[in-house]
């Protein structure tokens, strides 16, 4: 790593830490501030994917499983917060005909399981799933097609279960959030500076993974698995811990997303919004550490913007977004930076980290 | 060499600035005045929310309650406006996405400041709206008959809540000597809740429930389904299906050889709209529960199906949720006129005892509970694809959202 690097990386952090805790704060109103919360949310996802998918090549369609675990958690606790000790959420009054709170509603109550829980459940849940289906070496389409079913699945058993888990409507209505009302705009910000800092804190943790020796390895699974394992790694491994990585970040976004918007239901979590998810990554690039994020950043802001200006024709203008981004951009918005770099002589040669993260002999079991 | 304090001097700067932060914000239940968003009526104009799905599944619906909103409020400001604004109607895309709805009713009330909203369909984005509008006190306007079981402050109910819709529906099959029901809906919340009340009603009335099926949203697959209700031998269906579902059910339904006379289908949210896609021949002579047909008769009926028409084309049939929108608007500003002004408390506390000669015929705006109410109507599908009254309740119906004045449905809420 060279010193001139790590300050960029630096100056980078402090400007987005400007741009989000000072800037936008003073020149967004409260409104547009919460629909900010909410695309930071969104990017928290991409961050995830930028790591599975365009460092490791894992096409994760399901992203909205883990989300919606994440949110889940977070909506449940939130529920029965609300409801107070020993009461039924009211939706479940009304709905479910149940006589006491199910089993698996419990442990939420306690925000020392449901905090860790948003996190932990996804990664959990990931992991299990990653274990089994790397080491049968599913991969490319066939592991696409599979996080997919996930998706459907999952929202197929959280509106069949209308009773417990809210069905269509899924969960909403929350009055506070760890004792803070949420009607407050104070405490509405102070959820933008939560998000904030949480994305943040994301991204360097993914800077980390991506510069380390695993990162390095997790590349080279992606462009050529058959040699990584010749040279006596296991692919399985390497692929599990990026599937991991970003199952916990988007179980965290989910968290965070629903005291940001009030609602997590099924409709945030299935099929067509994990590919939503893909898709800001791939207009944002896919490979480099920002462009996930400027990518859903972006994609969500101009789904707002245009169907606020054009409520009738936005869908085929956001199409046409699409279109002309794959076509004119295949790098992504992050391409757009390297095209004015392109002009300037090259950087360093990509350097390699003294510390790893995941030791050979680790990867290798 | 790893410079890790550079790396992570950008990721304390949040911390300090949240932990700065974080002694600012009221606690639950500390203060029951905060939010509530005013609306903007200085100007000439006064502005107004439309909230439906422009695109999505639900849009081939909620675009003809749209229009029909669009309609009154053309017809409002021809004749004057509102307390002598003109209203100038905002539209927003909900997309057939809740959370969307939320987002944007949010943006109607606090950036646009509009004195009320009109639109939503689906339970779902009824809930997920419910809580902004509750934020923010402003109001709500929901056209379509729903569940009940509900009864927010910050909504006025202009479709038909169960004891309107359902329980007349139930009471028609009873009176025509029909002892078994077979329930088919789409797997979302207004079946699954209706089918409760309905399971409740049959029960206490020496009737059976002979099955209880679900399709998912938007399923095209009813073979199965078909075949259950068959062999079922069930006197009566009870169909709660949604959108698309409904054109392969009742194709399914007569291919196997089913027919209205040997066990008719009562359906609860098919109107004149949807006759119309799922083709009449599906449709001849099976029956339906609303409060207003196309056919339903009068002079205000006669005027608004001639409006509509002129205004969107003479193909365009008027169904029960567009005439609950359409008369959603005039109710609204009756009760702004009554209140004097366009302030959301001073509109709820007029609201009780406003009326208006609708095309379903007189409705009455109950304060208590802020849904109207509503002259309940069966009627059966004809050949030429339009709906034609085959009984009515008399005379208005009380709304009950919570059923309290039906012993059989103690249990429910």
């Amino acid at each position: 790593m060279t010193a001139r690097y790590s300050w960029r990386a630096g100056v980078g952090f402090a400007v987005g830490a400007v741009l989000l805790f000072a800037v936008a704060p003073v020149a967004l109103s409260d409104f547009r501030l919460s629909l900010l919360a909410k695309y930071l949310c969104l990017a928290m996802v991409a961050v995830g994917i930028g790591l599975a998918w365009g460092r490791g090549g894992l096409l994760t369609l399901g992203q909205g499983v883990f989300f919606g675990l994440g949110g889940y958690a977070m909506a449940m606790h939130m529920k029965l917060a609300d409801a107070g000790p020993g009461e039924m959420p009211d939706f479940m009054q009304l709905y479910g005909q149940l006589d006491a709170l199910p089993w698996w509603w419990r442990p939420f109550a306690s925000p020392w399981f449901a905090l860790p829980a948003t996190v932990l459940l996804p990664m959990l849940v990931a992991f299990l799933l990653g274990s089994l289906v790397f080491r049968r070496r599913v991969r490319g389409a066939y592991f696409a097609i599979l996080s997919q079913a996930l998706a459907a699945a999952m929202v197929i058993l959280l509106i069949g279960q209308q009773g417990t888990t809210g069905g269509t409507n899924g969960l909403t209505d929350f009055q506070g959030f760890f004792g803070y009302d949420l009607d407050d705009p104070v405490n509405q910000r102070m959820v933008y500076f939560i998000v904030a800092g949480v994305l943040l804190l994301l991204l360097a943790i993914a800077r980390q993974l991506m510069l380390s020796r695993y990162g390095e390895l997790l590349v080279a699974v992606r462009d050529s698995e058959e040699r990584v394992r010749f040279l006596g790694y296991n692919p399985a491994n390497v692929k599990l811990v990026a599937y991991v990585a970003a199952a916990g970040m988007a179980g965290l976004a989910g968290a965070l997303f629903v005291p940001a918007v009030g609602i997590i239901n099924p409709a945030l979590i299935g099929i067509v919004p994990s590919i939503e998810f893909v898709i800001g990554v791939a207009v944002g690039g896919r490979a480099t550490l920002l462009g996930p994020v400027l990518g859903a950043v972006a994609v969500a802001w101009a789904k707002t913007a245009l169907s606020e200006e054009f409520p009738a024709a936005w869908t085929y203008l956001q199409g046409l977004l699409f279109v002309l981004v794959v076509a004119f951009l295949p790098g992504g918005l992050a391409s757009l930076v390297r095209m004015v770099r392109r002009r300037r002589p090259p950087p360093d040669p990509a350097p390699v980290s003294p510390a790893p993260v995941v030791s050979p002999q680790e990867v290798r079991a | 060499m790893l410079d890790i304090r550079g790396r992570w001097k950008g990721a304390l700067l949040p911390l300090a600035a949240i932990l700065a932060l974080s002694a600012c914000g009221s606690k639950t239940g500390e203060n029951e005045s905060v939010g509530g968003a005013v609306a903007d009526t200085s100007g000439d104009t006064v502005k107004v929310g439309l909230l439906n799905s422009l695109s999505g599944t639900m849009a081939i619906s909620e675009v003809t309650v749209r229009d029909s909103i669009k309609l009154a409020v053309e017809e409002i400001n021809a004749s004057g406006g509102v307390l002598g604004k003109k209203i100038e109607p905002i539209s927003e895309d909900g997309a057939s996405d809740w959370p969307t709805f939320a987002e944007k009713a949010e943006k109607l009330i606090r950036e646009d400041k509009v004195a009320a909203v009109f639109g939503c369909w689906t339970s779902a984005s009824r809930k997920a709206v419910k809580p902004v509008f509750e934020e923010n006190k402003a109001l709500l306007f929901y056209p379509v008959q729903y569940e009940g079981l509900e009864q927010s402050p910050y909504i006025f109910y202009t479709g038909a809540t169960t004891n309107q819709q359902i329980v007349p529906g139930l009471e028609y099959l009873k009176s025509q000597g029909k002892t078994s029901v077979y329930l088919v809906g789409s797997d979302y919340v207004f079946p699954r809740t209706a089918n409760k009340i309905i399971k409740a009603y049959v029960q206490a009335n020496g009737m059976t429930v002979l099955g209880e099926e679900y399709a998912p949203l938007g399923s095209t697959e009813f073979g199965t389904i078909v075949n259950k209700v068959k062999a079922s031998k069930a006197s009566a269906v009870f169909n709660t299906l949604n959108g698309d579902s409904n054109v392969a059910f009742f194709k399914e339904y007569k291919s196997a050889g089913l027919t209205a006379a040997s066990m008719p289908v009562v359906s609860v949210s098919i109107a004149e709209e949807e006759v119309k896609s799922i083709g009449t021949q599906y449709l001849d002579g099976q029956l339906t529960a609303w409060n207003y047909y196309q056919t339903t008769p009068g002079a205000a009926n006669d005027k608004f199906v001639k409006a509509y028409k002129a205004k969107y084309g003479q193909d365009k049939p008027t169904s029960d949720p567009m005439e609950a929108a359409y008369v959603s608007v005039y109710l609204w500003k009756a009760m702004v006129e009554k209140a004097g002004g366009f302030e959301v408390d001073k509109v709820k506390a007029a609201s009780d005892g406003v009326t208006f000669d609708a095309p379903e015929g007189l409705v009455t705006v109950d304060g208590a509970t802020q849904h109207i109410y509503k002259t309940a109507r069966i009627g059966k599908v004809g050949p030429d694809g339009l709906i034609t009254e085959v009984w009515n309740s008399g005379q208005p119906v009380k709304p009950d959202p919570y059923l309290k004045g039906y012993p059989w449905a103690a249990g429910l809420s």
